[in-house]
């Protein structure tokens, strides 16, 4: 294998680990920049998703249909999360709104466990995405090239959303100045429910692709995505979607970087490296590498 | 138009506003003068649904609004252009702009209301594809009333419009006010350069640590001693 191979293999793993903390960050971003809440819970939403989408398929729903409803089962996931827990304490101190979050994640997990069982299930695969293609000496597996492509797409779309209508625009301006955005007659409820539903249809999104190269789900799948995400929208500057999505793949490409050149002893040390680095990053750009200019609170 | 009668309002256990009555009719502009922490900035806040009061009552058109959301309250025809500009940094002044017509339907009328706009502030129009951030405090003045006025209100309620601007952009500013007035829209207007709102105003209130000590018609307040000595600084 050639050194370009080499690197194109390692590119494309990289892009793909990305595109998962890149879906995920966006929403904790989202709900961080318009009610400055940590949002714990997003990373269980990957875990509704996922077992929305075994149980419709359990059921007979086909995989065309399961897939996109169990994002939708996310996505209300996320608005019933808000309206039940975090509106009530809408405007408490930062600590408060954090620990709710605590609760709703062993809530939503501990739900899951009596459900379900706490052990993993397999998630049936259709074969398209069992897939591994061999292009020369490169390997790229059918569910990586999905996952980029989803985000691309998903990304685009994002972006006309936020920049093209007035609910995206309303949530942009919720984000940068929440008084301001109640005098233009912004609904903030429905802002805020927009944003919780966007958030959480991505997180579903991202727990699906996650679940399908692993093949298999768990109650308890979203705690590490969640913790990277978060690491990921604090370096791309919090609070701000494109932030969030840069933060997204520069974690994955530190990550695939280590693994590819540390040495196989060293591969426990990886995670410690990264945030090493990430450590640097931030001392040198407080703001994270998106976030230029500090926020000014009046 | 509009009737604030006795109302109390407090900020946790601390009360900002005590029993203040108030009338604004229509066509008219009305200023709210006082010192730092009076209450001006409460009252407005009030108005406009941010804050609610403890007791009394707010009519607008012959309907109590004092218990409605921000947004229900836009919807009834009254704009806030807060102390402070508040306009929006990260986003354009076209965003800006059509965010405080976020509301409205009738596309034409919103084109209108923008030509209106741009005529009053011409700067605005070369700036449309700036971050808010990015222009001067008088342009963030400018933006901040072009945009309360892109809400089809007949009441806009203006907190310190020329707080902090230089002497020259407070002229403009209060000829454009003056322009507003002329268009038929009715005016509360908190300022505190008392001198400059009871020049162009038509009545005043005098607020003093949260109560009404005072009220007339502006050319009275002028004449007053005790306004003078306190807040014209005679």
């Amino acid at each position: 294998m050639s050194l370009t191979e080499y690197g194109l293999q390692q590119l494309t793993n990289a892009l793909s680990i990305g595109s998962l903390y890149a879906l995920m960050a966006i929403g904790l971003a989202m709900v961080f920049g318009i009610l400055r809440l940590i949002n714990f819970a997003h990373g269980d939403l990957m875990m509704v998703g996922s077992y929305s989408a075994l149980g419709l398929i359990f059921i007979g729903l086909p995989y065309w249909a399961a897939i996109p409803a169990a994002v939708v089962v996310a996505a209300l996931a996320g608005i019933l999360m808000e309206r039940v827990a975090y509106r009530p304490i809408r405007g408490a101190p930062d600590v408060a709104m954090l620990l709710t979050s605590f609760a709703v994640t062993i809530i939503l997990e501990n739900g899951a466990v009596m459900l379900v069982g706490a052990r993993s299930r397999a998630f049936p695969i259709p074969d398209f995405l069992r897939t591994v293609y061999h292009l020369g000496n490169l390997t790229v597996a059918s569910v990586n090239v999905v996952a980029i492509i989803a985000t691309a797409v998903l990304l685009v779309l994002l972006t006309l959303f936020v920049t093209r209508t007035d609910i995206g625009i309303s949530m942009r301006a919720a984000a940068d100045d929440m008084m301001a955005a109640q005098l233009m007659g912004i609904p903030i409820n429905r802002v805020i429910a927009a944003a919780f539903a966007i958030g959480s249809g991505l997180a579903g999104v991202a727990g699906l692709l996650w679940t399908v190269k692993v093949g298999k789900v768990d109650p308890y799948m979203g705690f590490f995505p969640v913790l990277k995400a978060f690491v990921a929208a604090v370096i791309g500057g919090f609070g701000t979607i494109p932030g969030a999505v840069v933060g997204g793949f520069v974690l994955g490409f530190l990550e695939i970087t280590f693994q590819a050149l540390l040495p196989g002893e060293w591969s426990a040390y990886r995670d410690a490296l990264v945030f090493a680095i990430l450590i640097i990053v931030l001392l040198v750009r407080p703001n994270g590498i998106v976030g230029a200019r500090a926020r000014e609170e009046i | 138009m509009l009737e604030v009668r006795d109302i109390d309002v407090y900020y946790g256990g601390i009360r900002a506003l005590d029993g203040v009555s108030l009338d604004v009719a229509e066509g008219e502009l009305v200023t709210l003068i006082g010192s730092n922490g009076a209450g001006k900035t409460t009252t407005l806040r009030t108005i406009s649904g941010l804050l609610h009061p403890k007791r009394g009552s707010i009519v607008y058109d012959g309907a109590p609004i004092h218990t409605l959301s921000p947004y229900q309250i836009v919807q009834r025809g009254i704009s806030h252009c807060p102390e402070g500009r508040h306009i929006f940094a990260n986003l354009t002044v076209d965003d800006n702009l059509r965010l405080g017509a976020v509301q409205r339907r009738d596309r034409a009328a919103v084109r209108r209301d923008r030509e209106w706009v741009y005529s009053l502030f011409p700067v605005l129009e070369q700036r449309l594809g700036q971050l808010g951030g990015t222009l001067s405090g008088g342009e963030q003045q400018m933006l901040a009333i072009g945009r309360a006025l892109m809400s089809s209100s007949r009441l806009l309620l203006l907190d310190e419009p020329s707080l902090g601007l230089a002497p020259i952009l407070v002229e403009t500013i209060f000829a454009v006010l003056r322009e507003i007035k002329a268009s038929g829209r009715t005016i509360l207007l908190v300022e505190q350069n008392a001198y400059l709102a009871l020049e162009i105003a038509d009545r005043g209130y005098v607020l003093e640590t949260g109560r009404l000590i005072l009220h007339d018609t502006a050319e009275a307040l002028r004449a007053n001693a005790e306004v003078e000595r306190s807040y014209l600084g005679g």
